[in-house]
């Protein structure tokens, strides 16, 4: 069974489209990247999964439930890690945790036990006591992990849980995610691709409010057009470097990059993935005497080309 | 400030009776509640926690509901905070009683109502300024509804209803000892339907 079903979902803010017919799927256990330009619908998608707000049109079923008719249920089987991680900031860390267990109807017992296992697994024993105003934005968000796992939820839907952090927080958190990855279905969506690529088993990314790609980050890798680029950087004449680039075989795109210093121009071209044309261009500006080679690199394409590729317009 | 302005004229006049007290309530409550109301939605709505508070296992009426009873229960502490001028009152005369727990209650449903109206205008805008200020200006307008000042410039016929919608004349019957059930009914329906229209104003909110 599908842990999140979303079939045909539309939603409209007046006379905006904010997601427009959308379908996709997450099944149970997966960890699901979202993913898409800002303003492309991956925030409404995920305020009408967690039953915020209700769908223009189509159906969207999470844990079995839809979202709409039978909301409450959908809401006990979720965690939710809004945008920008919203606390009450004049709690402190433990009775903030038990407030929540609390609109969870988690009697005060199991409540007391669930919140010491978070708070442990967060990170966050040496703040219990802590008033959240005064906690990093790193701890705040670990909160908001917490907040979100309180009921030990089936299903996690976080937005963007690593903005706003600095690398050794996002290391941390993403180890935190990848850990609670292994035992439950997570849908999260982040602007930092190469996480994704590292948490994700698959990746959904949408484009005003469209879906325009879906697959595993290797499977959409491969998919991209020009699959492998070279990064030429050579001294002389723009045009002269050009009319050399021109002459290889094989070259599906050039592209000038400019001037990268004093006489020296950047190029990116672009090859399929089992040609390998280093040599031949190597040998090509040893033989033309105006200009100089003096750099040449493979470059993979990652998640980040296809980001770009597939949301252009 | 409410036992100063109230003890300031209470030994002059020489009357074991709280009349006095509880006619300035009205006024200190148009202040006090919008500052207590102010912030319940708007806040929310600012820092983004209406986002995990409305995605809870909770339904938008229990949040409304909760909101209300948690600010009533404040009142009432601080209502309660003004126990010791009726034990000093009855001490020193014999006062009414009856009339006195009667006021209290009448001070505690005109309060209710208060919030109900503050409750359901914070639920409009994100700033609390505005949600305070508004607030006064409706919970004003509905009390000031029913005195002399207003009824005189509305058509003859409409006298009694402007009356009835107005908070003060059922407060004033209240305070003077008269436990009606009309006036009771009376502030539940105003509360109810503030609270209701606050569901509906969360659940626009929400959708947009």
């Amino acid at each position: 069974m599908a842990a999140i079903e979303v079939k045909n979902l539309s939603k409209k803010y007046r006379d905006i489209v904010a997601i427009d017919n959308l379908n996709f799927h997450v099944d149970k256990g997966e960890v699901v990247g979202f993913l898409g330009p800002n303003g492309a619908g991956k925030t409404t998608t995920m305020k009408i999964l967690t039953c915020y707000m209700p769908a223009t049109s189509g159906e969207a079923k999470v844990a079995g439930h839809d979202c709409y008719e039978n909301n409450l249920a959908v809401r006990r089987k979720i965690g939710y890690l809004p945008e920008s991680c919203p606390l009450y900031t004049e709690m402190n860390v433990w009775e903030y945790l038990a407030f929540i267990a609390s609109l969870h109807q988690l009697d005060y017992k199991e409540a007391k036990t669930r919140i010491k296992g978070i708070v442990y697994s967060c990170g966050l024993e040496d703040k219990i006591y802590s008033d959240i105003a005064e906690l990093s934005k790193g701890y705040k968000q670990r909160v908001g992990l917490a907040q979100a796992l309180i009921n030990d939820p089936e299903i996690l839907i976080l937005d963007e849980p690593t903005t706003g952090l600095d690398p050794n927080q996002r290391i941390e958190i993403k180890n935190l995610i990848k850990n609670i990855g292994s035992k439950k279905t997570v849908l999260l969506s982040s602007h930092i691709l190469p996480e994704v690529e590292a948490t994700c088993n698959r990746v959904i990314i949408i484009n005003k409010g469209k879906i325009v790609a879906e697959g595993s980050p290797e499977e959409l890798e491969s998919k991209a057009k020009n699959k492998v680029s070279l990064h030429i950087i050579a001294k002389g004449k723009e045009t002269d470097i050009k009319s050399i680039l021109e002459k290889v075989k094989g070259i599906n795109a050039i592209e000038a990059k400019g001037l990268a210093d004093k006489n020296e121009y950047a190029f990116e071209i672009f090859i399929d993935s089992d040609l390998d044309l280093r040599k031949i261009i190597m040998e090509m500006f040893g033989r033309s005497k105006s200009t100089d080679l003096l750099e040449i690199y493979k470059r993979e394409i990652t998640l980040e080309d296809v980001f770009t590729e597939v949301t252009k317009e | 400030m409410s036992s100063w302005l109230f003890f300031r004229t209470f030994f002059i006049d020489g009357q074991a009776s709280m009349r006095t007290y509880f006619s300035i309530i009205p006024w200190i409550f148009l202040f006090i509640i919008p500052a207590i109301t102010m912030r319940l939605w708007s806040e929310e709505k600012k820092l983004g926690t209406i986002e995990i508070l409305m995605t809870l296992p909770v339904k938008d009426y229990d949040v409304v509901i909760g909101k209300f009873l948690g600010s009533l229960s404040f009142l009432i502490i601080m209502i309660a905070l003004s126990f010791p001028i009726p034990i000093l009152v009855l001490s020193l005369g014999n006062a009414d009683l009856g009339v006195i727990v009667s006021s209290y209650l009448g001070t505690i449903f005109l309060g209710a109502s208060y919030l109900a109206i503050g409750l359901y205008v914070s639920s409009f805008t994100k700033n609390q300024i505005i949600s305070f200020i508004v607030a006064i200006a409706l919970s004003f307008f509905l009390f000031i509804l029913g005195e002399d000042i207003v009824t005189y410039f509305v058509p003859q016929t409409l006298v009694p209803v402007v009356q009835y919608l107005g908070l003060s004349k059922h407060f004033d019957s209240i305070i003077r000892g008269v436990l009606d059930t009309r006036d009771i009914i009376y502030y539940l329906s105003i509360i109810g339907l503030f609270l209701y229209l606050n569901v509906r104003s969360i659940a626009k909110w929400k959708a947009n």
